[in-house]
């Protein structure tokens, strides 16, 4: 579309600049509030931290929230176990999916189909109707650690993956693999040296998508992990409510603002991609 | 579709296809079959289970809390459908138009997205009690303010996904329909409602696709922002399902048998709501 005519062009930038500020509000008022007493924050969440961290009459808290809310979340750990089951489980996902579509699309019997079919299914269950018996075979198979999530992020998100990879796959002539095939090459050869290649956007853009996903999941981690060992970020911003009766609210701003900060980094880092595949993500099923 | 190719890759399936298809058993399908079989059965854990045919089904659907939290579930999917759509539509819409900065603008709305709604819920738990506190008053004072606090968090995290799809169904719309329409004398409300409306039909079946069963799905924010206060009345059907497995022990059946029945509801509207759309779709 390119009819680019607008009334009052200055007005609408001028409205707009309002809307975002008012959009990243609630964002600047936990930076705010991370610098505060806790008990100002509830008391008065729309002032800002005045005086200083030492004088308890002061609201300021210096970086004390920020310290309480690491060391009782044990904030690092988390966050590495969140990058260890992210990167894992994206990778694998984006290798064995990329893999399985392109068997379905080329070898397209009756078994490619049916597995197709399958993960289309897969894409419309709620993770409820499984979440119950996925936790006890996790237990059962051992797989309750950051790396057996592995592989159940790669079996429970294996629908959307192979979904959009078969779409990219067939867009694809079969003709270059078959010359290839001629010149002798094998087929692993012919996947990852052609195929691949001609890939790659999607594969970024599915990257993508399951890193919003997986590093953000809550329930999946929370009811297959064992949770004495390992706990990812979101587990550890709720257990600050969970278990220790009431919240700490000083410590929760001061982990949020954390929980926050890399998002936003990677955000600016890879927002082009970002947009690519979200939109990679817009298919009707 | 017979060729070289697929015969050659044929004898690979054991490298190509079967680690996806071992995982998917594991997280997907043995899963799913056993939560099939298990919601007519009373049980503790997956082994221990003996056959109470439809007794898990008869408890779930008359356990009021059930249908109430079904009914704020679906009362909660068409006021944020609507509202995301509305609102991500025409900030889109206007984005789309010579305006400074826009760029920076769809960036702003987006971010949201990309933090998880436990931490969300979090975030807005703060502004809103921090305004209802004004009024003496707190999230879980009401459901009402349960329900509407969750409306705010969503849509305002929403919008800006979906005005990224929208932006992109914009910019693909032709250029010469429009001019041609202008050139006919329609007005800019006409062109948007007769011309660049019906053209977008396959975009807005994507984007009330995804906020519906989002809709339907939302787990997280209501587990932070008010995990159901004030007793168990602000909760959705997930986080009443949750609470069904894990709140008392001996109805891990009867929540087995609410998550089919959501199951099934989910299945149901998304095929409904996909055929309902697709069938205002046009060609150019």
């Amino acid at each position: 579309m390119n009819v680019n005519e607008t009334r009052h062009p200055k007005l609408w930038t001028v409205f707009f600049s309002i809307l975002s500020l008012l959009w990243i509000y609630p964002l600047v008022l936990v930076l705010i509030n991370s610098f505060k007493k806790k008990i100002y924050i509830s008391a008065n969440p729309f002032s800002f931290p005045s005086g200083s961290a030492s004088n308890p009459k002061d609201t300021a808290a210096g970086l004390q929230n920020y310290a309480t809310g690491i060391q009782r979340t044990d904030f690092f750990n988390s966050f590495l176990w969140s990058v260890v089951i992210t990167v894992g489980a994206v990778a694998l996902i984006l290798i064995c999916c990329s893999m399985c579509a392109w068997w379905i699309v080329r070898v397209n019997n009756w078994a490619a189909r049916l597995l197709y079919t399958l993960f289309l299914f897969n894409m419309i269950v709620p993770f409820q109707m499984v979440m119950f018996t996925l936790s006890n075979i996790t237990d059962e198979l051992g797989l309750a650690n950051p790396w057996g999530l592995w592989i159940i992020y790669l079996g429970f998100g294996a629908g959307l993956a192979v979904f959009i990879f078969t779409g990219t796959v067939k867009g694809i002539p079969v003709s270059l693999e078959e010359s290839a095939m001629i010149d002798g090459a094998s087929v692993p050869q012919i996947f990852f040296q052609i195929v691949v290649p001609i890939m790659k956007p999607s594969i970024v853009s599915v990257g993508i998508l399951e890193t919003m996903w997986i590093w953000n999941d809550y329930l999946l981690p929370y009811l297959t992990l064992d949770l004495n060992k390992y706990k990812t970020i979101p587990i550890a911003v709720q257990y600050l409510r969970g278990g220790y009766g009431s919240i700490d609210m000083g410590a929760m701003m001061g982990c949020l603002v954390l929980a926050i900060i890399p998002i936003v980094l990677f955000y600016v880092v890879c927002q082009k991609y970002i947009v690519k595949g979200v939109l990679a993500g817009a298919v009707k099923g | 579709m017979t060729n070289t190719v697929g015969k050659a890759i044929r004898k690979w399936g054991w490298l190509f296809a079967l680690p996806t298809f071992a995982a998917f058993c594991i997280g997907f399908i043995v899963p799913f079959i056993f939560g099939i079989y298990l919601s007519f059965m009373d049980f503790t854990t997956v082994t221990d289970g003996t056959p109470v045919g439809l007794e898990n089904y008869k408890e779930a659907l008359s356990d009021p809390e059930f249908w109430r939290a079904l009914g704020m579930t679906v009362m909660f999917t068409i006021v944020t459908t609507i509202i995301i759509n509305v609102i991500g539509f025409a900030i889109a819409y206007m984005l789309t138009k010579a305006i400074k900065g826009s760029t920076f603008f769809r960036s702003v709305f987006f971010m949201p997205n990309l933090i998880g709604g436990i931490i969300l819920g979090y975030v807005w738990q703060l502004l809103l009690n921090g305004v209802l506190s004004k009024w003496g008053a707190s999230l879980t004072f009401s459901e009402k303010y349960g329900f509407w606090g969750l409306v705010i968090l969503v849509s305002w995290q929403q919008i800006g996904y979906m005005m990224i799809i929208y932006i992109a169904g914009l910019q693909a719309v032709p250029s010469d329909i429009i001019e041609a329409a202008q050139v006919d004398g329609a007005t800019g409300s006409q062109r948007l409602f007769q011309v660049i409306l019906p053209m977008m039909m396959p975009t807005i079946t994507v984007c009330t696709f995804l906020t519906v069963t989002n809709g339907f799905k939302l787990y997280d924010q209501n587990l932070a922002l008010t995990n159901g206060a004030p007793s168990n009345r602000s909760e959705l059907v997930a986080l009443n399902i949750f609470r069904t497995f894990y709140g008392r022990v001996g109805y891990e059946g009867v929540g087995q048998a609410k998550a089919v029945v959501f199951f099934l509801i989910v299945a149901a509207v998304a095929l409904i709501q996909n055929k309902l759309t697709t069938s205002k779709e046009v060609e150019a």
